[in-house]
């Protein structure tokens, strides 16, 4: 009876095909600077599922602040999927029971298909001649940088910045919080978003280095008049882990969970990783990561998970209310 | 209760309770509910912050004197708009309520693209060490701009209905111009007027979108009361959120008490024969 089981599965093929074929519909939760890479990579899932299934997604995005974001997918928003900028914002939605605790165990690389890093994007021929962090709160060095109380980005530039004086000769907390508590005194102007804090620095002019997401900066420089900005690369920085997961409760709801665990699946293919490298993302795979080899610069990072153990703590140590951005940043 | 001609004083007023729960009283409420969360440890930490009190300082003291400056220019801008007739003038009339239908948001992208050190006036102003841009001053700037409407709007009608007579017959009893004015116009245009200050107040402190672009946002100095609201929405601690727009909403509530206050006395006083 071997052909039971083919056969089997083929009258279940015909049963299910004309039921199965039907209109996919996912809302994806991502925050601000991932909108051209989502439109990519979403054209390239949709036809990739459309070619191995035969169904029509459809993908929605939503794009905000990171925070705002997990707070609207908390308040209720439908999201099947988010992808965020830090695993804390995804730690709240699970917090609320929305997903499992364990999302970033479900996925290779701490569910992060792709990485960032954090840079430098200074005035052309770099006047200050800023190349390191240490540059930064130099005598008359204005730095623009968003406020990490409201902004995912702004805190893997604090962490960056922190870890660069941890990591000095003879560095510790107090020196890493002198340093940091100095270079918040050059800061003239605190956006509450990464966009806004890039358009102070390119369209006011506000600033002599803008510390920034390598995928930003490299967006900023390829926009028109990015040839104003050079790109500083310092000595050493942090691995920014922008971390995805499916929402479990609400894929449950809308019955997309198969699509939806495609879909960051998806995120890890070779076709996925090269739209994120076009997109300055840097991609998890080493063959697209050599193929892009000219467009990311070899860089020593160090991860937060090194320094800081993990988000929780990071957010409990720095960025809650009382803590230390509180007590060192801008007006102490 | 006397009859009237319109029927349906039970019927209107329920429906004005019923809508006004529903809209106002209940987000309200809810409001109040989350914020006493935080329990008086949480409230007390709130009060013995200097943040919160720089914030509250600037967001209410920037409202206080947007009203003030919208006051005097609106008064200066209706008079000019009721009693003369001048090519362009319907235009001009037209051009008070741009700040209602535009988005804050481009409200306050536009003025800082102005004031920013290498905008169209920032360019003049800064190296004059006039920084207006990432200031208190450029918070004021917003604040007037998005509560500058209510004061003409408010006066624009009374204005017209008082009639010219009564300053001719000023005038005719041997009244000078400056009598005229603070003794008969302005006695009768004060409440009005103390309307337009109470609405530009209540709605210039609670602005965001406009003051966010041109704050500078840095803590202590130029950081608004509803961003620090905003900052604890972030940490997802919505019982002090909550429990700061509690406060922001009693120093409205009192502030509108007072004024309402004053209006009566000055109506009073209006209605005394001189």
């Amino acid at each position: 009876m071997r052909l039971r089981p083919t056969l089997l599965a083929l009258v279940a093929t015909i049963m299910a095909t004309p039921a199965m074929a039907k209109d996919v519909t996912l809302l994806n939760v991502s925050y601000d600077p991932t909108r051209e890479l989502y439109k990519a990579v979403n054209a390239a899932f949709v036809a990739d599922w459309k070619t191995k299934h035969g169904d029509t997604v459809t993908i929605q995005m939503s794009h905000g602040g990171s925070g705002k974001q997990a707070r609207a997918v908390v308040d209720g928003l439908p999201a099947d999927v988010v992808t965020l900028a830090l695993a804390y914002d995804i730690d709240a939605v699970s917090d609320r029971g929305l997903l499992a605790k364990d999302w970033q165990t479900r996925l290779p690389d701490n569910a992060s298909p792709y990485t960032s890093t954090i840079v430098f994007l200074v005035r052309k021929g770099n006047p200050k001649a800023i190349h390191d962090w240490g540059d930064l709160v130099k005598e008359g060095v204005q730095v623009v940088t968003p406020n990490p109380k409201t902004s995912g980005g702004a805190r893997w530039n604090f962490l960056a910045a922190w870890g660069y004086a941890l990591k000095l000769p003879a560095g510790n907390d107090d020196k890493a919080k002198a340093f940091v508590k100095t270079l918040f005194q050059h800061v003239p102007v605190l956006d509450t978003g990464a966009r806004g804090a890039t358009n102070t620095f390119t369209q006011r002019g506000i600033g002599d280095v803008l510390i920034a997401w390598e995928n930003e900066a490299l967006l900023a420089k390829k926009e028109p008049g990015g040839d104003q900005y050079d790109v500083v690369i310092p000595s050493v920085t942090i691995l920014a882990e922008p971390p995805v997961a499916v929402v479990d409760k609400n894929a449950a709801e809308h019955g997309t969970r198969e699509v939806a665990d495609a879909y960051v699946k998806f995120l890890y293919s070779p076709q996925a990783q090269d739209i994120e490298a076009q997109n300055f993302y840097r991609p998890r795979s080493p063959e697209v990561a050599a193929k892009y080899a000219a467009q990311f610069p070899k860089v020593k990072t160090f991860t937060l998970a090194e320094v800081f153990g993990d988000w929780r703590k990071a957010q409990a140590k720095f960025f809650a209310e009382g803590a230390i951005f509180d007590q060192i940043g801008p007006g102490n | 209760m006397r009859r009237r001609v319109l029927p349906g004083f039970g019927l209107s007023l329920g429906f004005a309770v019923a809508y006004l729960g529903l809209i106002v009283l209940l987000p309200l409420s809810a409001l109040a509910w989350k914020a006493s969360d935080i329990g008086a440890s949480g409230i007390l930490r709130l009060f013995s912050s200097p943040r919160t009190w720089a914030a509250l300082k600037l967001s209410f003291g920037g409202a206080f004197l947007a009203a003030c400056i919208n006051v005097v220019i609106g008064l200066m801008v209706t008079w000019a708009l009721v009693r003369y007739r001048f090519p362009g003038r319907r235009i001009l009339d037209a051009l008070i309520d741009l700040p209602f239908a535009l988005p804050t948001a481009v409200a306050g992208i536009a003025l800082t693209a102005i004031y920013a050190p290498n905008g169209w006036l920032g360019h003049w102003l800064v190296p004059l060490g006039i920084k207006v841009a990432y200031t208190p001053l450029g918070v004021l700037l917003a604040m007037v701009f998005v509560s500058f409407p209510f004061v003409v709007r408010t006066l624009q009608p009374v204005l017209q209905s008082l009639e010219r007579d009564v300053e001719d017959a000023a005038e005719s009893l041997g009244a000078t111009g400056t009598q005229t004015f603070l003794r008969v116009v302005l006695p009768t245009l004060v409440p009005t007027l103390l309307t337009g200050f109470a609405l530009a107040l209540a709605r210039a402190a609670g602005e965001y979108g406009s003051v966010i672009f041109i704050a500078g946002n840095i803590p202590l100095r130029s950081e608004i009361a509803p961003l620090l609201i905003v900052q604890r929405l972030e940490e997802f601690d919505y019982a002090t959120a909550a429990a700061l727009g509690v406060v922001m909403l009693a120093f409205s509530l009192t502030l509108l008490i007072l004024i309402s206050a004053v209006q009566r006395w000055t109506q009073r006083w209006a209605e005394q024969p001189a």
